[in-house]
């Protein structure tokens, strides 16, 4: 199928879905004796063939510990998951590859700022701030570092349509405020946050900024000295890559400061009983043998990406999001959860009289995977009074056909709870 | 289609709409809150227990149609039984859903057979426990918050 998008340029951009689809096996498979209708990419990305060659052909071919032999396959090795970082450096238009340090993913990249920086910028009487739209790990990590310090958490309200309210956030950022931590992307309702707009207001004040981009990096452009954030963490798993890797990008000028995380080997210069000389970023900044596979498959996804063009692939899924949003609009009994103006990939919504476990277990049946749950947001269903909503995700291999069966699906759901 | 009418059977999806004992009691002697943290179901049982029967019974809470159908047939056949005979129906009951092949005497569940069905739906097991296992914690007098994770 093919949808025809304007792109920011002006051009008719052709986007083919269902040649993309191709390109991952898993998509092609019947479940429960239907096609498989994935809408779950917002818990975890499909995999594409080349990504999953690329953890294939290193194991078969490559495989040895990096930044340590002497032998040619560990300089294979090391050479590719060097070659990864530089990859992602392109991607997120770093400046050095020093500033792109492998996690096992967002939640840990958000542990380790929260654990480093936090330990030696946050005190007693400071205030964190976040917004009311953030995933659990960028809240918990948060709480954890407040109770360790003394420090407060505040947190930017939503309206009801799941904006974050500027206004307000600007009165919340002060003389206490050290941090600022906030989505891209709301993973529960999609809102794509004015990110860049929180950055410079933060700025302003001299205060840093850490995002949260797990949910942004798969549908967007994501340019992090245009953004001009401090920090940026992402997922592997979210943006077509392995899961246990994942990236913390850091400006030099804020990683350069933080006081090891994890100590143990790879981090270090020398080591005696007396006296240790740490690495260099961002070695000194991932103890031990790292996600060696992880890493490059996840070069190979961002290679995969690239190739589609992240331009394409983000006007192909808004006209895909606009289409699922009129869809679900005009169906019978369903409540969209999160309205906002800019959103990504993600439709929320409820289905009046029926649970949402019970309505993602009727879709299963009929191949189709969906969310249920507070998706790791419960503060988000507290403010919008749902106990759960059902949760369709999309990326760039769904088509109109998905959102169609996901309306088939719901005509199911009225049948059984008629 | 025909599957999923195992598992909302019409007894099911009428507790689901009329749950029965759905309230709070004046003078419970037991309470327990049970919660599932995956979907956030949340169940509160109270009892009032005299002479170790089941004077009344009564459940609180937000969930699927399963735990609340759960809820409401487990109160409405526990009224007036004994603490042995509830302990036995929550063994018959745990049993019929998680016991690697479900038990021969499921019938002497009565209404509440109609639950062997969500054997089939393994995501679905926990949302017809959590429930009993709230009542097991207020039988057990440690009225303590139970999980099912």
């Amino acid at each position: 199928m093919t949808i025809s998008a304007p792109s920011p340029r002006g051009h008719a951009l052709a986007f083919d879905a269902a040649r993309v689809r191709k390109d991952f096996p898993i998509l092609g498979q019947d479940v429960r004796g239907k096609p498989l209708v994935y809408l779950d990419s917002a818990a975890t990305t499909q995999k594409p063939a080349a990504v999953i060659d690329a953890l294939a052909a290193y194991y078969l071919t490559d495989n040895a510990n990096v930044h340590r032999g002497v032998h040619l396959l560990s300089e294979r090795a090391t050479e590719a998951y060097e070659g990864a970082r530089r990859r992602v450096q392109r991607f997120l238009n770093a400046a050095h590859a020093h500033e792109i340090v492998f996690v096992r993913g967002t939640t840990e990249g958000i542990n380790l700022v929260a654990q480093t920086y936090g330990q030696t910028s946050i005190g007693p009487g400071d205030e964190i701030v976040i917004t009311a739209l953030e995933h659990h790990s960028n809240i918990v990590p948060w709480q954890m570092r407040c109770q360790a310090s003394g420090a407060r958490l505040r947190v930017v309200p939503i309206d009801d349509a799941g904006e974050v309210d500027l206004d307000a956030y600007e009165r919340l950022l002060g003389e206490r405020t050290k941090l600022v931590a906030a989505a891209h992307v709301s993973n529960a309702l999609g809102t794509v946050v004015p990110i860049e707009t929180m950055i410079a207001l933060a700025h302003r004040r001299h205060i840093p900024v850490l995002v949260d981009g797990a949910q942004a990096v798969a549908h967007m452009r994501v340019d992090v000295r245009s953004l001009d954030c401090d920090f940026y963490t992402f997922s592997g798993h979210k943006v077509f890559g392995p899961t246990g890797i994942g990236v913390l990008y850091g400006k030099t000028e804020r990683l350069e400061p933080l006081p090891p995380w994890q100590g143990g080997g790879d981090m270090i210069k020398s080591v005696s009983f007396e006296r240790t000389l740490y690495n260099d970023l961002p070695h000194r900044l991932e103890a031990g043998t790292p996600h060696i596979a992880g890493a490059i498959g996840l070069g190979a996804a961002l290679d995969y990406l690239e190739g589609l063009d992240l331009e394409r692939v983000a006007a192909y899924e808004e006209a895909l999001l606009a289409y699922g949003t009129a869809a679900l609009q005009a169906a019978p009994d369903v409540r969209l959860v999160g309205t906002a103006r800019h959103k990504a990939s993600v439709l929320s919504f409820v289905v009046d009289g029926v649970h949402a476990h019970d309505v993602g277990t009727i879709l299963d049946r009929e191949g189709i995977a969906v969310r249920t749950g507070h998706h790791c947001a419960m503060p988000v269903m507290t403010r919008f009074g749902v106990p759960a909503t059902v949760r369709a995700s999309l990326a760039c291999y769904n088509t109109r056909d998905d959102i169609d069966a996901l309306v088939r699906g719901l005509e199911v759901v009225r049948e059984v709870f008629r | 289609m025909a599957d999923l009418r195992d598992l909302y059977q019409e007894v099911i999806l009428d507790h689901d709409r009329a749950p029965r004992n759905f309230r709070t009691l004046a003078h419970p002697t037991r309470r327990a809150e049970g919660i599932n943290p995956l979907c956030g179901d949340r169940v509160t049982v109270e009892i009032e227990v005299e002479d170790a029967v089941v004077r009344d019974i009564a459940f609180q809470g937000s969930g699927c149609a399963i735990s609340k159908a759960s809820a409401s047939m487990m109160t409405a056949s526990l009224k007036g039984k004994s603490l042995a005979e509830v302990e036995a129906a929550f063994e018959r009951f745990h049993r019929m859903l998680t016991a690697s092949a479900p038990p021969a005497d499921v019938e002497s569940l009565g209404k509440l057979a109609a639950f062997a069905g969500v054997r089939e739906f393994p995501s679905r097991i926990k949302c017809a426990t959590l429930p009993w296992h709230a009542l097991r914690s207020a039988l057990m007098g440690t009225g303590a918050s139970v999980s099912t994770e």
